[in-house]
């Protein structure tokens, strides 16, 4: 076992000595003056690249550059969910590419993941909902990835306190279940892949924050950050909400849109759901923490911002259609409500691309659903960073697929439902 | 919550608004004259700043009328509405 690895042994040792010599999880490095690759944004997708260049391609002269601290923006900020069910082949090889690294990465990065695969259930509500369940789902299968119709009776079973009566205002006819889906940690998410990275060498460089990027003769030569220039011949860019921002910086213009996107956690409370429901057309996600808090989002604020607020009826619209879905929630208080700035693509599906500039890359466009990609996303962009070309898992989602019209239509999939 | 000033109906509540995205984006006069590329500039790319954005709002639950705001995207505040084919603010050209 490597050294400094989690386990009962160390857990046991390190309570002996009442938790005073645990090592730090990583490092908190000086910028070095060059590297060979640069990632831009210290969230999930920017560690898990970090992770997979060294881990996969041998690349470990590796900065990453966080202008805040590390998963301190939607990475640290989201529900929490993870699936695969996406309609179209592009989508599922790349987001079930995704799952079945989360299915495996606790163990390999001896960091407790908290994946729970606990079910995630998508709810019909009318005649059309379970025409398009029943496509979805005859779909997904096709790809090999597992899928199913559940009857109002079945989703009772699984979900007691959910209103099915019909009568209900949203009447409940049918939903779709993947029950390799669920929860991760998504903290966890970041500090495991953090700590694993920089033990492969990455540099992780916090509350450093990227101020214009190099170029010369239309070739990427670095970064300059407020702590200074720092060279390289490649530098990937991660930052989610700020993609345009980046991309402005190097003279690009990205089909983005930057969006608050809110969610919600309730007081803790017993455990109550132990599924995830999520309802496209009421616009409603919810699951239970396992400190028993609800965890549940809203729709995006439909507005251009980078706030990281969002307004008051975006979520009353929201919470009123979880309580008629579940009255038991009727008398809940909220605990706390943020909002995070989510990168929107005119398709919904992100973008996982060379640019125009020799060495630069981009990785965006994630939008609302990000989070469950995250190891998928690293995986494919890393192998995109070390080899200059795309991986097949990310060829489709290039930027030229807006030029080409070759565009991968996931609004039904991933514009409310996360 | 935003209070939008309508050019028709004065200030009201965002709830009553939707929101059109980035303004002022010309449709290609001759589109069968524009590269592919042209044409995805003018579809899809889009400024998107951290900053003064200019957006079409239309106020759905009111007038029905479209019209333009000029708001910054981190403070969300409103420095003018005007009205389509208007000048934005502060545009010399």
């Amino acid at each position: 076992m490597a050294k400094g690895a989690y386990s009962i042994f160390s857990l046991v040792r390190n309570a002996l000595r009442y938790h005073e010599g645990w090592p730090r999880a990583w490092r908190s490095p000086e910028p070095q003056p060059a590297y060979d690759v640069i990632i831009v944004g210290g969230g999930g997708h920017g560690l898990a690249t970090a992770y997979y260049l060294a881990k996969e391609h041998g690349v470990s002269n590796v900065a990453v550059l966080e202008k805040g601290w590390l998963g301190g923006g939607n990475t640290g900020r989201n529900t929490t969910i993870i699936r695969s069910n996406y309609l179209w082949d592009e989508s599922a090889a790349i987001y079930d590419k995704s799952l079945r690294l989360y299915e495996g990465l606790s163990r390999e990065l001896n960091f407790n993941l908290m994946v729970s695969q606990r079910g995630v259930i998508n709810l019909a509500h009318n005649l059309h909902d379970m025409r398009e369940l029943a496509r979805r789902v005859a779909a997904i299968k096709l790809n090999g990835i597992d899928s199913e119709i559940l009857a109002p009776a079945d989703i009772k079973a699984m979900v007691p306190i959910l209103n099915v009566s019909p009568e209900a205002r949203y009447p409940v006819l049918g939903a779709s279940l993947q029950r390799r889906g669920g929860t991760a940690r998504h903290d966890a998410v970041a500090w495991g892949l953090a700590r694993a990275a920089d033990a492969r060498g990455v540099d992780i460089i916090q509350n450093c924050e990227v101020t214009g990027i190099s170029r010369e003769g239309g070739k990427v030569t670095g970064v300059e950050t407020t702590r200074g220039s720092i060279k390289a011949p490649k530098v990937g860019v991660v930052v989610a909400g700020h993609a345009s921002v980046l991309a402005a910086m190097a003279g690009l213009r990205l089909p983005i849109d930057s969006y608050p996107l809110q969610a919600l956690v309730s007081e803790p409370l017993k455990p109550v759901i132990d599924s995830v429901v999520m309802s496209g057309a009421v616009h409603v996600y919810v699951s239970q923490s396992d400190k028993g808090e609800l965890v549940m989002g809203a729709s995006i604020d439909n507005y251009n911002s980078y706030a990281q607020r969002g307004s008051p009826h975006v979520i009353e619209n929201m919470l009123g259609a979880t309580v008629e879905l579940f009255p038991i929630f009727s008398r809940l208080s909220m605990m706390r409500q943020w909002g995070g700035i989510v990168d929107v693509c005119p398709d919904a599906s992100p973008i996982v691309s060379k640019t125009p500039v020799d060495g630069l890359y981009f990785n965006c466009g994630w939008g609302t659903g990000g989070f469950k990609a995250t190891p998928g996303s690293g995986f494919a962009f890393a192998h995109t960073i070390a080899e200059d070309r795309p991986h097949p898992l990310n060829a489709p989602f290039s930027l030229e697929r807006f030029t080409t019209g070759a565009l991968i239509d996931e609004h039904g999939a991933a514009a409310v439902g996360h | 919550m935003l209070l939008i000033p309508c050019p028709w109906c004065g200030r009201r509540d965002e709830s009553e608004f939707a929101c059109g995205g980035e303004a002022h984006i010309a449709r290609p006069a001759d589109p069968d004259a524009v590269s592919d590329a042209e044409w995805a500039d003018y579809l899809f790319m889009r400024t998107n700043p951290k900053g003064a954005h200019r957006e079409r709002w239309v106020h759905v639950h009111g007038c029905g009328r479209w019209f333009n705001v000029a708001r910054h995207t981190v403070t969300h505040d409103i420095s003018a509405a005007y009205k389509v084919g208007e000048k934005p603010p502060g545009d010399a050209s």
